[in-house]
């Protein structure tokens, strides 16, 4: 697992799209890989109220990624100071060993180039200091970006503000 | 070489401020403008897909005239100054003929279009009109009548609401970020959502409480919220009883609606309503009931508004934190606003409207936008006198007026037709010339005046040049209007001329925008003591008895009437909107098409299976004035009276493929009618007939 963590807030997220445009804008692809996507489930009445999941999907960065493992030119490598994994365009010869291994779908083809495509935290970004495009642009802040300890910290706080009571008359 | 300008999106007509990133030439990121509280460098969708719109070929590229039929689509390249030499030729024809009345000129709600004013008044036109009549015609009636005010000088003060009731106000599918940042805040710290609409949306599955309520029914649930509130003193006594004027006669009035009367019309549990009514009373004054855009929209829209701004007034939710406020200009901290060019002096004009806006046969529509929808019948009809000449500027009325194969009719009489837009919109199509304007990312824009709780100005600035061979709508005009001889009312040769010259007397200049992309006249919220509102109604109050109606010979409180009765068989038509597009704007930007590129009917599936319709089967459905075909999308998430389909599809225009001919257009099914009292077109009053293919 890399060092980062994207963290979706379902209860925010509103399924617009927002982040899945502005990677594809930020990375100039054609229209259909989708490095990150999310996925509607619903609606669905519960308890006569509709709810709908937005569920937000790219990559996990895992610890022993699979397409890693699966590449026969080396071009999936994770790099050795973040964990993030990444493709070298260059290496790729477009064979999608890591689009078979993947268990989630995460490298995505790219018809123009014939080579694939992976969300890498647009970690060009993230070296400058900045937060990767879908973060940036996502209009309820569903999305949050850092490490595994600090996105983890969001949820516990969320969960204290709830509950606790001082906010309120 | 690498730069950064702030500026304003126009994927929509919000006009978010944006921070763009040019890297040789080239826009290589555009994001929400970080100095900007409540925006922090987020956008919507649409927003986000504005590189993939400049750098989409499917857009004209050069001024285009019409060599073969109308709609036809045989076009020929032209330079700039043929076009225009094209344009006012045949325009001073049509003046000569039939004096300056009969050039109309449409847009959508602009930056520029205090030029586009200045264009008609200068030829001796009234008939500029805009949008905003389709969108919300009666919600500005009705703000005029019960506070003084027009929707535009009110706001919504989401971030500190308690509760918010929504009526069909889809927010989080019609996304102005700001708006939506700010309600998701207000959910955050506890604020509850009400959402009524007889569609499930993203905002319904946002909301604490849903009604899908029968179609056409919202103003029956409200007088039953009024009766409870008040037999129930649920109100805010002491602001009810210093600002109302008309409260008995809205007590009689409302004394026959109960919440069992409306069960049965609206099919919402009377206790339901009751306990809306108390909720939302143990919240005051912090809540608001949204009143537009959208919620039901039929030819008695105004006194839905009216109903949903009482409810307001009742709370005591008027120019209160979390309620609905006021917006402050510059004139409130000593400042001026930025000129405009209609402060020059025009030749008289002593003809009505075409759509006789402000005079006594359509006396309260606002008349400085118009009523879009009446253009196909005064042209059609020569009433008040004939139309000849039509510029479509960033506005389509063949998918934006009801009835297009009307409209087209209508558009056939002219002699003349322009557009100016960036899109091979349906009206380009339909066009004799097309005139292709620079897009935002290209041009610099007239500026901004942002009245809110503190008055603002921006600045849209051009980050790129212009990719093809466009150019600025302020600039088209002024080239237009000097071949006419009307030349000296357009004192500028740039659009940064322009600009300055707005800016003369505010005591800023464009280079204060350079920093962060906006200037501010204060500091800080400004809410009026609530003890003294300044009132623009004769009475200085908020007048439920209305003076603007009673005057003009309507009365304040109308005994009610439901709509029009479903036939048997037949289905309510509704429309409205996704997150992906805009409107009908943007169905053809590469990636947002790729997102959503069809439209489907939405249809019950009890009435479906009645129908033999199975899901993703093709349909035709039919009104009385049109009919196509469309997708069946099957499911329990709507109305069974109503069916259901997104605005904007079904394009004509060839050259933009994407969208060329995909899904079908609401408009050729709806019927043109409207709120004769408040303007509105009356969106939600067709009824059509399904039936499988």
């Amino acid at each position: 697992m890399s060092k980062y963590y994207l963290f979706q807030d379902i209860k925010k997220c509103i399924g617009c799209h927002a982040c899945e445009i502005q990677c594809k804008s930020y990375k100039n692809l054609p229209i259909e890989p989708e490095l990150c996507k999310i996925i509607q489930v619903g609606p669905k009445f519960i308890d006569g109220l509709p709810k709908i999941s937005f569920v937000f999907m790219s990559c996990f960065h895992c610890e022993t990624p699979w397409c890693v493992s699966a590449c026969p030119t080396g071009a999936m490598k994770k790099r050795a100071r973040d964990g993030i994994v990444f493709i070298d365009k260059d290496m790729c010869v477009g064979c999608k060993a890591c689009v078979s291994a993947c268990p989630w779908g995460a490298p995505q083809w790219n018809e123009d180039t014939g080579k694939v495509e992976k969300c890498d935290f647009c970690m060009d970004r993230i070296d400058n200091g900045l937060k990767p495009a879908c973060v940036v642009v996502c209009p309820t802040d569903c999305l949050q970006f850092g490490t595994v300890e600090e996105t983890t910290r969001i949820r516990r706080e969320r969960h204290a503000s709830v509950v606790t009571s001082l906010d309120k008359e | 070489m690498k730069k950064e300008v702030f500026s304003l999106c126009l994927m929509c007509s919000v006009r978010c401020p944006i921070k763009v990133e040019v890297e040789n030439g080239h826009v290589s990121w555009i994001e929400g403008n970080q100095n900007v509280a409540g925006i922090n460098g987020s956008l919507c969708p649409t927003g986000a897909a504005g590189i993939s719109m400049l750098y989409d070929n499917q857009r004209p590229q050069s001024p285009l005239i019409r060599v073969g039929k109308r709609g036809a689509g045989n076009w020929r390249k032209a330079s700039w100054e043929e076009a225009i030499d094209y344009v006012a030729t045949r325009l001073a024809q049509v003046i000569d003929k039939n004096g300056g009345q009969s050039v109309a000129l449409g847009e959508r709600t602009q930056l520029t279009t205090h030029v586009s004013k200045t264009f008609l008044n200068a030829l001796g036109s009234p008939n500029h009109f805009t949008h905003d009549s389709l969108c919300k015609g009666s919600v500005n009636t009705a703000c005029r009548s019960l506070f003084g005010y027009t929707d535009e000088q009110m706001g919504i003060n989401y971030v500190n609401t308690k509760h918010i009731v929504l009526y069909g106000r889809n927010i989080f599918e019609a996304i102005a970020v700001k708006e939506v940042k700010a309600l998701m805040n207000a959910l955050e710290k506890g604020a509850k959502i009400t959402y009524i609409d007889p569609r499930v949306t993203i905002t319904a599955s946002k909301a604490h409480q849903y009604w899908m309520i029968r179609p056409g029914t919202d103003l029956t649930l409200n007088y039953a919220l009024i009766h409870v509130i008040l037999k129930e003193l649920l109100y805010d006594a002491e602001f009810v009883s210093k600002w109302i004027y008309g409260l008995n006669e809205l007590r009689d009035f409302v004394e026959e609606y109960t919440p069992k009367w409306a069960e049965v019309e609206t099919g919402i549990p009377k206790e339901e309503i009751i306990d809306l009514a108390r909720e939302v009373s143990r919240n005051k004054p912090s809540v608001i009931f949204h009143y537009g855009y959208r919620g039901t929209s039929h030819t008695n829209e105004i006194y839905m508004r009216l109903s949903i701004l009482m409810l307001n007034a009742l709370m005591g939710s008027v120019e209160a934190k979390g309620g609905i406020y006021f917006r402050k200009g510059p004139g409130e901290v000593g400042k001026k606003p930025a000129r405009t060019l209609l402060g020059q002096n025009f030749p008289k004009i002593d003809v009505p409207r075409f759509d006789k806006a402000g005079t006594k046969d359509f006396p309260l529509p606002f008349a400085p936008y118009g009523v879009a929808q009446i253009l196909p019948y005064a042209i059609l009809n020569e009433d008040p006198y004939p139309i000849k000449a039509l510029i479509a500027y960033h506005f389509d009325p063949l998918m934006s007026i009801s009835d297009t194969n009307q409209t087209k009719r209508a558009l056939d009489k002219l002699d003349l037709i322009v557009t100016i837009d960036i899109n091979y919109s349906d009206i380009a199509w339909y066009s004799d010339v097309i005139l292709p304007e620079s897009t935002y990312l290209e041009r610099t824009d007239c500026i901004m005046q942002m009245n809110d709780l503190t008055p603002y100005m921006f600045l849209r600035k051009k980050a790129v040049e212009p990719r093809y061979d466009t150019m600025d709508g302020a600039m088209i005009l002024k080239k237009i209007g000097e071949k006419l001889g009307i030349g000296s009312y357009f004192p500028y040769e740039t659009m940064e001329d322009l600009v300055e010259w707005q800016l003369e007397g505010t005591g800023f200049t464009m280079k204060d925008f350079e920093e962060k992309g906006f200037v501010t006249y204060g500091t800080g919220d400004i809410f009026w003591d609530r003890d003294n509102i300044p009132f623009l109604t004769p009475s200085g109050k908020i007048e439920f008895k209305s003076s603007l109606l009673e005057n003009a010979g309507f009365e304040s409180f109308p005994a009610y009437e439901a709509i029009p009765k479903r036939e048997d068989g037949k289905f309510r038509l509704i429309v409205g909107r996704t997150a992906i597009h805009t409107h009908i704007s943007t169905q053809n930007v590469p990636y947002l098409n790729g997102l959503e590129s069809e439209n489907t009917l939405w249809i019950n599936t009890i009435r479906a299976d009645e129908l033999g319709i199975k899901n993703n089967a093709i349909v035709e459905v039919a009104s009385s004035v049109g009919k196509g075909q469309i997708k069946a999308f099957v499911t329990d998430l709507i109305h069974p009276e109503a069916v259901f389909m997104l605005h904007g599809y079904g394009h004509e225009a060839v050259w933009a493929k994407r969208s060329f001919n995909k899904g079908l257009s609401d408009t050729v099914l709806m019927e043109n009618v409207y709120d004769k009292v408040g303007g509105s077109a009356a969106f939600d009053e067709t009824f059509v007939t399904v039936k499988l293919l």
